[in-house]
């Protein structure tokens, strides 16, 4: 009796597929870039990892916010309209699962290029440190949504959201009064910062695909949120409409005997 | 005045129950202790003066930290029986005074660990602070606060999840890491003298009071999820 546990047949819309097919090409054209930017005058072509870094490290940043930004339309919503809370917090766990995953990549590039610049895999300095927390919190929020009880999983993750919002930029400032090692920030850190020209467009197109790539995740994710909302919200009411169902089935057996 | 009250109330009761069972801070007490002992057991603090200095201020918090972590998750369990919980529910007063009652509550059981253990923990590691100690008397209950508040908060938090005991660390060790940071390095910086603890003393008060906002703001949410 769970036939309207069934959706129909899910397809993505042409838009999602134009917008797949474009960020494909922007990734292609990007990597390109990024092979054919002129060789670092120190690193040589080992620095060509940073063109991979830093998009993942920006945009493993903004997700957060996006994140926080729907806990906050969650709590507002809860009361008011549940159908666009549900959406909101669908949302917030996509959110959550990019910020994981850019953060990985993220670390994961970053030690790569710290080995090969600094000699050392990993250095307890105010960014690393704030990044590595970064990526453990919204870790623990993934781990909290899974073993919360089915009711609650949307409030508590929500709280959760906006407890790790506060804490990260308290923590970069304390680590920063600790110590520092990673390099000034790229782009607005003073005279001696920014890039060479001749790197900037492998910068800005690699920018544009993983942030495309990012979004694109980001709602293929919230869909099949979405669908799984859906379909345990079918679920339930297909059992309540059985029991009832069921209910007056035993009835009409009182009444016929 | 009438919001002060409730607060009262709240402190009240769980002192009370506190003082018939004193299953709290028993445990955290001997829990504590048991860390003390195990930690001298793995760095042999007696024999380095100097290094014990330097590492004394870590070992003490995340000693507290654990035997806070013991006694959170007990301080709202007792709240479940009877479904006392649902009668804060419906109750008029205000939900935040329920919180800081409790949090009062629990900063005061961490607070009499503290006074016990800290004479403890001189005799055993042999400790001789260079800086100057009085400004303990401001770190340590700054330091107790910014564990259990948000200790408190979390506890209520994942008084509703399925491995509740698991989870409260899971959370709570994340959320502390910059308090935790600030205390051990005013804690240190006055054992060894150094250098100076103020900075690390404005970063905690920071600390204390926006987790403190942030917990009473919310609170009402998260006691009356359905």
């Amino acid at each position: 009796m769970m036939k309207n546990t069934q959706q129909a047949n899910g397809t993505m819309p042409t838009w999602a597929r134009i917008w797949l097919a474009l960020t494909l090409m922007v990734l292609v054209y990007g990597f390109y870039q990024a092979m054919a930017a002129p060789r670092e005058a120190t690193m040589g072509n080992l620095y060509r990892v940073f063109f991979y870094h830093l998009p993942h490290a920006i945009l493993s940043f903004v997700f957060p916010y996006l994140n926080l930004a729907a806990s906050f339309l969650y709590l507002f919503w809860r009361r008011r309209n549940v159908e666009r809370a549900a959406a909101a917090d669908a949302f917030a766990v996509a959110a959550a699962e990019v910020t994981v995953l850019y953060a990985s990549i993220g670390l994961a590039t970053g030690m790569l290029w710290g080995r090969a610049a600094w000699g050392i895999w990993w250095a307890w300095d105010a960014r690393l440190t704030t990044y590595l927390l970064l990526w453990l919190l919204y870790v623990c929020y993934l781990l909290v949504r899974s073993v919360s009880a089915t009711g609650q999983t949307a409030m508590i993750s929500a709280v959760l959201s906006i407890f790790a919002a506060i804490d990260i930029p308290i923590c970069f400032m304390s680590i920063r009064w600790w110590r520092t090692q990673h390099p000034a920030a790229v782009f607005g850190g003073g005279a001696n910062s920014g890039i060479d020209p001749s790197m900037a467009p492998a910068v800005i197109w690699n920018m544009v695909a993983w942030a495309m790539w990012g979004a694109f995740v980001l709602g293929l994710r919230y869909a099949i949120e979405r669908r799984r909302q859906q379909a345990s919200n079918a679920q339930a009411l297909g059992i309540l409409q059985d029991e009832t169902a069921d209910a007056a089935l035993a009835h009409s057996f009182e009444e016929a005997r | 005045m009438n919001y002060a009250r409730h607060v009262l109330n709240h402190l009240r009761k769980d002192l009370r129950l506190e003082w018939r069972t004193k299953d709290s801070i028993n445990g955290m007490l001997f829990f504590t202790l048991l860390v003390v002992v195990v930690l001298a057991m793995a760095f042999d603090p007696a024999s380095f003066p100097s290094m014990t200095r330097q590492i004394s201020g870590g070992l003490l918090w995340v000693a507290m930290l654990f035997a806070a972590m013991t006694a959170l998750n007990q301080s709202w369990a007792r709240e479940t029986h009877n479904s006392v919980l649902d009668a804060h529910r419906l109750s008029p007063a205000p939900a935040s005074a329920l919180f800081i009652g409790k949090a009062l509550a629990n900063f005061l059981f961490v607070t009499a660990v503290e006074v016990v253990l800290a004479p403890i923990f001189t005799i055993f590691y042999n400790l001789q602070p260079l800086g100057q100690t009085w400004k303990l008397l401001v770190i340590l209950p700054l330091g107790t606060w910014a564990l259990v508040v948000n200790g408190t908060f979390f506890a209520a938090l994942s008084l509703r999840t399925r491995n509740r005991d698991t989870l409260l660390p899971l959370i709570l060790l994340p959320i502390s890491m910059p308090a935790l940071l600030a205390m051990i390095q005013a804690t240190t910086a006055v054992l060894t003298g150094q250098f100076e603890p103020t900075l690390w003393i404005k970063v905690l008060l920071a600390y204390v009071i926006i987790f403190t906002t942030a917990c009473v703001m919310l609170f009402q949410t998260v006691l009356s999820a359905d």
